[in-house]
């Protein structure tokens, strides 16, 4: 036990003193048993502040010191560092926060002041059961895992290649290009989406530094930060990519016909197919869930034709393990559902159709090669009504949150409609127009002065089918009318979700999500891309929506941060993790099912702590019945000292 | 019938409540702070004890607690799903669940003893919480049941 502690009361100007009596809080606490030193201050926090804790420590020769001040989110670390160049373990410094949690939400002085003593004291019976630790060193693994190949995936692969970083890049899908691939044009510039993809996709598949599975996903995480142990489960390869010709044989004779995921289900694919010209890997693909010929005696027509006989019935999927230091998440978006838009007769009429699909009627590269024409007959729409926010902002009914990106995606459809139907006229019904970004604005104007569509704030009730025209009942709250269009098309700005398989891969990776389901950034404003389990960063839509400039920026920051933890050689663990006093484990495992890191086994009969594992939760302290388990610094001894202190009289 | 553990009303009039509140420090000691930067002003009975997880809440420091005269004990803690730990809080509030049981057994009152699920953003909850507790426990006077008689 700490016999020499020292105690500094902060004032902080007036922000503590105008309502605790810090001279008071000095003065009691001096007089407790092991107080060697007690002293108030005005600025704590100030380098003479900071100098007199150095000195203090060095001239009372303290082996333990408390200061009371503000919360230890703010100064902990300094005056730990402080401490440790006074020749005193920063582990042995500990912060009793008087400020937040006592002198700015109480004005009643006594009571302050009381309250403040027993913070302190408490602080003071804590630090003197306090161990000098030493932070953990594990070392770290040179490589970094890429969970998504959309764009933001694509970046941050590039940028840690270009940092010289080995990374594994996995990919569900059997091409990397993700949603952005499906766009036709993109906002606020109208360039072609695959015109500014292609190219990194390209330099992905070029790039010797990543290693790109397709077709895989991750399907167990260890491990800790620097050391991550990787279980990626890889799709049957029916088809080898290194002998696919992409000759197109295959597909011709394959009797199959399945909705194409890439063109959103607009047009049909075999079961063999590629899922467009420019995929990454370039390589047809077999869909072992759609193929008849797995079985050969069904079919086997594809493995006939194919000269370069690349096709093999028999692969199995394979399970591939990466060690790696970091990962970045970056499973992107999945649009709301349409079938929970039944009052815009989504699912119902083939000509209501959701923001991708529209997007792949615009493109070069879709079904319809970039003109405009209605799935069920063809004919082009001479009336076309866009709706806004369709599922997002309806916390009764669909999502809470705004997606985002749509008021500008709509503005751009309707902008490319009146390019491709310069006769035709675009109605978009919209909420609010959110359009901050640098350009938006005027693109939005432009669409509005330029292509004379017609915006109407007022919400869509009903979209129902008469006499071949759809007709979309609305109200505009602007002129207090309701309104009736008899439109060809609708097109539902669908609302931005996480992708299917985000919770699953949450849990995978053990980081959080967000009450929306997205995946949770540990702090919303100064920790956007890091995750809440340390070395796991996120990137793009996965973490909430954005658009691509956003979702670039994020996965280079992602990137950055990788770069920057493992150019380190050792890294620092917090060494106040979880302790087994020896003499009273009775090896019953209740703590080593407690443990939501795997980091408690049974050796000999008795608990033993993996320090590098442990985060220092206490799960394990919680249950131990014997109570023969502690973290270290916030033991069972000292938060029963604790209480102690806080209900002394 | 009276009940002799109870004090009478009078006292109970004067009777400041104690309360130790355990916080995890990740969500409600923060959310606490948060109320501190936001200036909210609330009971200043119940001192908090900042711990790493509500998970590590052994059942011994709230009977300690109640044993060294706490008039109520507070855990509070992520909201189920949100645990820096993933699942901390779950842990937390089975084994707290099965303490309230047992604290009823043994003859404490029931609104002794509270669990809350106050995130970092909350700081406006986190007053109303403390300011409900301290004026249920001002009702119920003095905790005798479980102090230590010396």
């Amino acid at each position: 036990m700490s016999k020499r502690t020292g105690l500094f009361v902060c004032h902080c100007g007036k922000n503590i003193a105008a309502t605790v009596d810090v001279k008071k809080v000095a003065e009691q606490l001096g007089k407790d048993d092991g107080v060697v030193f007690s002293q108030d201050y005005v600025y704590m926090c100030s380098d003479p502040g900071q100098g007199a804790v150095i000195d203090a420590i060095k001239e009372n020769n303290l082996d333990g010191m408390v200061i009371s001040c503000c919360s230890p989110t703010l100064h902990e670390k300094t005056f730990r560092d402080a401490s440790e160049l006074g020749g005193l373990s920063g582990f042995r410094c500990e912060i009793a926060n008087i400020r937040e949690q006592c002198s700015w939400v109480h004005k009643d002085r006594d009571q302050a002041t009381d309250k403040a003593i027993k913070i302190s004291r408490a602080a003071v019976s804590r630090v003197q059961h306090d161990e000098p630790l030493d932070p953990i060193g594990v070392p770290v693994t040179r490589r970094a895992l890429v969970v998504g190949g959309g764009i933001a995936g694509i970046q941050a692969a590039l940028d840690l290649a270009e940092a010289g970083l080995d990374v594994v890049m996995v990919e569900k899908q059997s091409t990397i290009g993700g949603n952005m691939l499906k766009l036709s044009e993109t906002f606020p510039t109208l360039d072609c989406s695959q015109c500014i993809l292609s190219p990194k996709m390209v330099a992905v598949s070029k790039n010797p530094k990543i290693k790109l599975l397709t077709e895989s996903e991750v399907e167990n995480v260890s491990g800790f930060v620097g050391n991550f142990n990787v279980r990626i489960k890889k799709r049957a390869q029916y088809v080898d990519p290194d002998l696919c010709k992409i000759c197109d044989d295959c597909s011709n004779v394959c009797p199959v016909a399945v909705p194409n995921e890439y063109d959103e289900g607009l047009t049909n694919r075999r079961a063999i197919f590629i899922p467009f010209a420019q995929a990454i890997p370039a390589s047809f693909t077999l869909d072992d869930q759609a193929c008849l010929g797995l079985k050969p005696v069904v079919c086997g027509k594809c493995e006939e034709v194919c000269e370069a006989g690349a096709i093999d019935y028999d692969r199995r999927p394979t399970v591939i393990e990466e060690e790696v230091g970091a990962i970045v998440v970056a499973t992107g978006y999945d649009l709301y559902g349409m079938d929970k838009l039944g009052e815009y007769g989504a699912g119902r009429y083939a000509d209501v159709l959701d923001g991708l699909q529209f997007e792949r009627l615009c493109s070069a590269s879709g079904a319809t090669e970039g003109h405009i024409m209605r799935p069920s007959d063809h004919k082009v729409p001479k009336e076309i009504v866009f709706i806004q926010c369709s599922g997002s902002r309806d916390p009764e009914n669909h999502c809470a949150w705004c997606s985002k990106i749509c008021c500008m995606y709509t503005a751009k459809h309707a902008t490319l409609y009146k390019h491709h139907v310069p006769d035709g006229q675009a109605y978009i019904f919209y909420i609010d127009i959110r359009s901050g970004g640098k350009g938006y604005e005027e693109f939005v104007q432009r669409s509005m002065e330029k292509d004379g569509v017609v915006y109407l704030r007022g919400r869509v009730s009903r979209v129902y089918e008469k006499n071949g025209k759809l007709k979309v009942l609305g109200v505009d709250t602007l002129s207090g009318r309701n309104v009736e269009i008899d439109a060809d098309m609708v097109v539902l700005a669908q609302a931005m979700e996480p992708s299917r398989g985000t919770a699953e891969i949450a849990k995978t990776l053990k980081i959080g999500l967000d009450k929306d389901g997205f995946l949770a950034e540990s702090h919303p404003k100064l920790k956007p891309v890091e995750s809440v389990t340390a070395g796991i960063y996120l990137a793009g839509a996965a973490q909430g929506p954005k658009d691509i400039p956003e979702t670039v920026a994020q996965a280079s920051a992602a990137a950055s941060k990788v770069i920057a933890l493992l150019s380190k050689d050792e890294l620092q663990h917090s060494p106040t993790v979880a302790k087994v006093r020896d003499p009273y484990c009775t090896g019953c495992e209740m703590c080593v099912d407690a443990c939501p890191y795997d980091a408690i086994s049974l050796v000999a009969g008795k608990a033993s702590v993996n320090e590098v594992l442990c985060q220092g939760c206490g799960s394990c302290v919680g249950v131990c019945v014997r109570a023969a388990i502690d973290v270290k610094n916030v033991s069972q001894l000292q938060i029963h000292d604790m209480i102690s202190a806080v209900l002394a009289a | 019938m009276p009940n002799p553990l109870h004090s009478n009303a009078s006292e109970a009039q004067e009777h400041e409540p104690r309360v130790v509140a355990f916080l995890c420090k990740w969500c409600s000691s923060a959310g606490s702070d948060l109320a501190g930067v936001s200036r909210i002003q609330y009971s200043a009975n119940a001192t908090p004890i900042t711990i790493p997880c509500t998970g590590s809440v052994s059942p011994m420091y709230i009977l300690a607690a109640f044993n060294k005269g706490a008039d109520g004990v507070l855990v509070s803690g992520c909201h189920p799903g949100d645990c820096h730990y993933m699942e901390g809080n779950y842990l937390a509030r089975r084994k707290l669940y099965l303490v309230q049981q047992l604290l009823r057994f043994i003859g404490l009152e029931a609104d002794r003893f509270r669990m809350s699920w106050v995130s970092a953003a909350e700081g406006a909850k986190f007053a109303e919480i403390v300011d409900e507790f301290v004026g249920d426990l001002r009702a119920l006077g003095p905790q005798n049941r479980l102090k230590a008689r010396h």
